[in-house]
């Protein structure tokens, strides 16, 4: 059985919550298991965030909505804003920040787009007419929704 | 952020009493640990039993935990969840961290 939901909010850090909050419910109802709704959950916090801190600027929160399916062994997100475009109109490299320094140079951040490419089997990003589209894929294997 | 430090023999055991360590917590989170290692033992022990949830921030804040640390203190994990665990296997802070399956193992050991 196939599930569809669209969700939104204003692109905040407690907007973001929200409305993981409201995802994680659909991913249940979806019977989506346990084990799998944490990645989906990371995946799309992070992307989330992405759009909470980079797209619209701190003082001008501005609307996210996403758009998803649970199809068979997949949970596709089509994620839209209105915020600036990613830098070079596409999703950075997939990059490891280095962990093997001393403690005073361990990386605090820089992981989110590592683990989205890393999670996802498809990672598809277009500016159109104004707005952000993120579309992601999450392969989860053995699974009939 | 409801952090619950208690103190045994030779450690400070900081236990998370939410079930997220995410971009709105992680600043709440980095500031309630400095005031509860600060000055305090050198071992501190974070207990994550009761997190599921931490995202590339809450997981930059537990580092930036460890970063803010006195000289000669040192923070171990202990008893992370599986989606937990995942984040912290995937961005390789396994290696960083010494992380102990469960504070029962800990307390043994403290003990003998």
């Amino acid at each position: 059985m196939a599930c569809q939901f669209s969700l939104s909010a204003t692109a905040t850090q407690s907007g973001v919550r929200d409305l993981l909050t409201g995802c994680r419910r659909a991913l249940v109802s979806a019977k989506v298991p346990a084990a799998w709704r944490g990645t989906v959950e990371l995946v799309w916090a992070e992307a989330l965030n992405n759009i909470a801190e980079h797209a619209y600027a701190d003082d001008v929160p501005g609307p996210v909505k996403i758009m998803a399916t649970v199809k068979d062994e997949r949970i596709a997100a089509d994620i839209r804003d209105r915020g600036r475009p990613l830098p070079g109109l596409s999703p950075p490299p997939r990059h490891l920040p280095d962990s093997d320094g001393p403690t005073e140079a361990l990386p605090e951040g820089g992981f989110g787009w590592f683990l989205i490419k890393g999670l996802c089997e498809t990672v598809e990003y277009q500016r159109k007419a104004g707005e952000n589209h993120l579309h992601l894929v999450v392969h989860i294997p053995r699974y009939t929704a | 952020m409801d952090l619950q430090s208690t103190k045994t023999n030779d450690a400070l055991i900081i236990t998370v009493n939410e079930a997220r360590i995410d971009a709105s917590a992680a600043i709440r989170f980095k500031d309630g640990m400095r005031a509860l290692t600060d000055g305090g033992p050198a071992h501190v022990v974070l207990d994550l039993s009761k997190v599921t949830f931490v995202d590339s921030s809450g997981l930059g804040a537990i580092v930036a935990s460890m970063k803010q640390l006195n000289p000669g203190q040192q923070l171990d994990l202990a008893e992370l969840t599986p989606d937990v665990a995942k984040v912290f296997r995937l961005t390789r802070m396994d290696s960083v961290f010494v992380i102990h399956d469960s504070m029962d193992s800990l307390s043994r050991r403290a003990a003998g």
